[in-house]
């Protein structure tokens, strides 16, 4: 029994107990195969160490529960399925107890060569090593598994010094299932499982201080500290919790004034700026509707809150409304932009938007009188479409002023320049003007 | 209200509206286009008036305390058949829109809308048509974009439901282009009418579709009440 973990790791590879044919449990008969002795030996050396410390009782009872049984896991049957879950549910139990093997294996080494270890040390040393390797595992095991590190598991029993039978085939082909299960293993099992590992270290405290006579002290002292924290929670919860309910009363309340506070400096900054404007400027009608619109426009952005979009980062719809908007304030014209779908804009997607601004500006100048200009755009997988249209009177493109045309083509090669094209067009019944501008995505962009 | 030239019966209209100068300058502006026979300030007025006169169309405001035009249509169900609803809202949010003309409205238009636009679409709502302004033509684009323009082969009748057909698409990109439809109707080579049953299909497919982005509207909007 003195043999080194590994060694025994190693001879365990083959191990196999034979139920069939030992006395109790068949392991000195599959132990005895195994080293080529006689059973009979080995049953007196374990009869022997039962009766000089225990120790032989523990080594027999952890052999049987480590050492697989005769044809358990050659028997070809053996669905994924059953091993999976028999499997699961040991793992944990062979870590704890291979654990306390080697704790134990070092305590009796150092007993042979005559350090001095009481069993007061003995005992709780190897129930807080099969504890503390329970919840070490639990703490330590999960974060791998979480990452879905895909760790075979027979490296994993591989890593047990009980080194739990060699991975066999249908095991290997369990490994993505034993994964899963793992993942997503039910929180009581966890729970029962650290509460196993705290239940050893607790008792291993317990032992100690039984041994070394310091429990009953510790009882009185401990008794006396309960009592006076029931005391104390008794005369303090009520208070307690009338400070936890007035704080998040007030809490709410802090939160809702500041929500107040916040609706009322926009609204100062924002509404009552433009109405004192617009008494101001009452004589002129058409500076009353463009602050009136502006002002229209500020508070529906601000009701809606702006999309989230990462900082630096300008994006199809809002470059559009604001272009819009610049082009409403400098000529007093009403713009309705109707965006479907969003895009964030690379270089080409800027140049689009200052060709619908030109486009914009361009019908303000010269069709504004008509009434509102309509923007449309939509982002599409393929493409971005930005039609501008205007319901001025329409024009005949040989009479058209030389800045007009000037600005017509600006738009035009801007737009060819960056991969687009622009065209436009009247419409029908000499309902005004229509730019169209495109642009293909996803050319060098993608 | 004076009869129209032809001697055709005006329009009958019922303004739903919480706000009194809202309701005073709707009525000055529609004021010989169409005959309005009533106003009501809130649901419950709302819903007694509507039973009472079955008006053709009522102007329906979205937001109202107690529910708003969304209410106004549950409570009134299929009590007036013969009335049509005409969403008008200061509202341009969404779910808003999408919610009352799920809820029924034929179609709904921003009270930005002039007197002669807005007596127009009281017509052609009275006539059984619906009525897009540009901004919900770009909501209905928006909730069923995404969808696969061409239905595919095994496609049953409620899948088509939840998809716009290229043409209905591009009707709709028109009105959220600023076309009036007899210009929609001249620029695609087809008939007004044609133009008024693809709109009517969409606001059909609009009201009936199960698609999620609709349903989550609906869905968010009935929580809020």
């Amino acid at each position: 029994m003195a043999a080194t973990p590994t060694g025994r790791a190693a001879a365990m590879r083959d191990l196999r107990r034979d139920p069939e044919n030992g006395m109790v449990a068949g392991v000195c008969e599959g132990l005895g195969r195994r080293l080529d002795i006689d059973p009979l030996l080995l049953r007196i050396v374990f009869g022997a160490t039962t009766l000089a410390s225990g120790l032989g009782l523990v080594a027999y009872v952890l052999a049987w529960m480590l050492v697989p049984a005769e044809g358990e896991h050659d028997a070809a049957p053996v669905s994924a399925d059953a091993l999976r879950t028999r499997r699961n549910r040991r793992a944990a139990l062979e870590v704890a107890l291979g654990v306390g093997c080697l704790v134990v294996a070092l305590l009796l080494t150092f007993r042979e060569v005559g350090l001095p270890f009481s069993d007061a040390l003995t005992w709780p040393l190897v129930l807080v090593a099969a504890g503390g390797a329970l919840i070490w595992r639990q703490s330590v095991g999960r974060p791998g598994a979480a990452r879905g590190d895909l760790r075979e598991p027979g490296v994993r029993a591989g890593a047990l010094p009980v080194g739990a039978a060699a991975g066999s085939a249908p095991r290997s082909s369990a490994a993505p299932l034993l994964l899963d299960d793992t993942d997503a293993e039910s929180r009581p099992a966890i729970i029962s499982r650290i509460g196993i590992g705290v239940t050893l270290v607790v008792a291993a405290a317990i032992v100690f201080l039984q041994f070394t006579g310091a429990l009953a002290a510790a009882t009185d002292v401990a008794l006396a500290a309960i009592v006076v924290a029931i005391a104390l929670v008794v005369i303090f919860a009520p208070f307690f919790f009338r400070l936890a309910t007035s704080l998040s009363l007030e809490r709410a309340e802090r939160i809702r004034s500041q929500e107040r506070a916040e609706v009322a400096a926009h609204l100062h900054d924002s509404v009552l700026q433009t109405l004192a404007l617009v008494q101001k400027r009452a004589d002129d009608p058409r500076e009353v509707a463009a602050l009136a619109r502006r002002q229209e426009r500020e508070l529906r952005t601000w009701l809606s809150g702006a999309p989230d979009h990462p900082a630096g980062e300008r994006w199809l719809a809002a470059a559009l409304q604001a272009a819009a908007q610049e082009v409403e304030e400098a000529h007093g014209v009403a713009i309705d932009v109707v965006a479907v779908g969003d895009a964030p804009l690379d270089r080409d997607g800027e140049a689009l938007v200052a060709a619908a601004r030109e486009a914009m500006l361009n019908a303000a100048k010269f069709a504004g009188d008509a009434g509102a200009v309509a923007v449309y755009a939509e982002a599409g997988e393929e493409r971005l479409e930005v039609f501008v249209r205007d319901r001025g009177p329409g024009f005949d493109p040989a009479a058209v002023p030389g800045d007009r045309r000037g600005v017509r083509e600006s738009i035009l090669r801007r737009m060819e320049r960056h991969g687009g094209r622009a065209a436009s067009h009247a419409a029908p019944g000499g309902g005004g003007t229509e730019v169209e501008l495109v642009l293909e995505r996803g050319g060098e962009s993608s | 209200m004076t009869a129209t030239a032809t001697g055709a019966r005006n329009t009958r209209v019922v303004l739903v509206d919480d706000h009194a100068l809202f309701r005073a300058g709707v009525r000055s502006e529609l004021d010989g286009l169409v005959d309005v026979v009533g106003d009501a300030a809130t649901v419950a007025e709302a819903v007694a008036l509507i039973r009472a006169q079955a008006p053709d169309v009522v102007l329906l405001d979205v937001h109202m305390p107690d529910g708003g035009g969304l209410e106004v249509l549950r409570q009134i169900g299929a009590d007036v058949p013969a009335t049509q609803f005409l969403a008008l809202s200061v509202s341009d949010a969404a779910e808003d829109v999408i919610a009352v003309v799920r809820a029924g409205a034929r179609g709904y238009v921003t009270k930005t809308i002039s007197g002669a636009d807005l007596a127009d679409a009281v017509r052609r709502v009275h006539e059984g048509d619906a009525v897009f302004s540009p901004r919900l033509a770009g909501f209905v684009l928006d909730a069923f974009a995404g969808a696969p323009a061409v239905p595919a082969a095994a496609a049953a009748d409620e899948a088509d439901l939840d998809q716009l057909t290229p043409r209905e698409r591009e009707v709709l990109q028109h009105i959220a282009r600023g076309y009036m439809y007899k210009e929609i109707a001249q620029r695609l080579g087809i008939s007004a009418k044609t133009v008024e049953a693809h709109v009517s299909a969409v606001l059909r497919k609009l009201q009936l579709s199960s698609r999620h982005e609709l349903s989550r509207w609906a869905a968010a909007r009935r929580m809020l009440e």
